[in-house]
């Protein structure tokens, strides 16, 4: 790999097909172990990844996942058009979710996803318009 | 050490996915709510849930633990038994409850826990003395 040169990977999340979702995450998974990262980064990074995706799917409609790999880092940012997040810091609590009923009968919507994502992380930023949409980056370090 | 296969045999688990026997059990979590799954749960574990839809398939493979058996009667639909061929993951059920599956594989894997097990390290020990 020449220098400077990143590696990228770039996912569609099917906003409609929740039985599908998490596609982007288990290939990732698969990707990563083939490029040799540590069975426990791969881990961080494809669960926190994961959390993201069903998000997009449950509250976006869908959206976009990127994977860039960098030198020292791993980044992936996930992108949607979707409602937004009118207050991040309350939507970082533990616990609390919007999620519907019938998203909570399949075990989903504890509230636990974006806290997951930052415990997985070692740097997790939140950009969010309401009516435009979230842009999460999750930084990895690769040591 | 206590292999799936092991943990299947002596639990009486149903098997409907094989696909590593010979895979070392070291832990154990339940849980149904998949986020709690995803940030408790450590690779290796046995999973005991009664979720049985698809996305379980995905979180037994992203935690990466050794198997997953559905408790209290929860029998896997054709499409969880699929995805788990699909993807490599050890599936069992049993018609044990939740709580009684979870105190034998903790007393398969921390023997000292299990109250015989225990017992029986003491009198070794007053023995040796
Ligand atoms: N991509 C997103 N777009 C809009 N809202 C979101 C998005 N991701 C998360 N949220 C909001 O943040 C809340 C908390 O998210 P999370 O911790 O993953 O819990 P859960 O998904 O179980 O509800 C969600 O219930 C939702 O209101
Ligand atoms: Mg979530």
């Amino acid at each position: 790999m020449a220098e400077n040169e990143t590696l990228t990977f770039h996912f569609d999340v099917d906003g409609n097909d929740f039985t599908s979702a998490g596609e982007a995450s288990v290939k990732v998974k698969k990707l990563m172990r083939q490029l040799g990262f540590s069975p426990e980064l791969t881990r961080r990074v494809s669960i926190a990844m994961y959390e993201g995706e069903i998000n997009m799917v449950i509250h976006a409609n869908g959206g976009t996942a990127d994977v860039f790999v960098e030198e020292d880092c791993l980044r992936v940012v996930l992108s949607d058009e979707g409602p937004g997040i009118a207050d991040v810091e309350t939507a970082m609590q533990e616990g609390y979710s919007t999620a519907p009923d019938n998203i909570r009968a399949l075990g989903f919507g504890a509230g636990m996803g974006l806290p997951n994502m930052k415990n997985y992380s070692d740097e997790m930023s939140i950009d969010s318009v309401v009516g435009k949409g979230t842009t999460i980056v999750l930084k990895f370090k690769v040591s | 050490m206590i292999s799936v296969n092991d943990l299947a045999e002596r639990l009486a688990l149903k098997s409907h996915n094989l696909d590593d026997g010979e895979r070392e059990v070291t832990g154990g979590y339940a849980g149904d709510l998949l986020s709690w799954v995803m940030g408790r749960a450590v690779s290796g574990d046995a999973w005991v849930t009664i979720m049985s839809n698809i996305n379980v398939i995905a979180v037994a493979q992203l935690t990466d633990v050794a198997c997953v058996i559905l408790a209290e009667g929860v029998e896997p639909g054709e499409d969880l038994i699929a995805a788990a061929e699909m993807r490599g993951v050890n599936l069992f059920s049993s018609p044990e409850p939740t709580f009684a599956l979870c105190g034998r594989i903790h007393g398969m894997i921390s023997p000292h826990a299990d109250g015989e097990a225990a017992n029986e390290a003491a009198e070794a020990y007053t023995e040796a003395d």
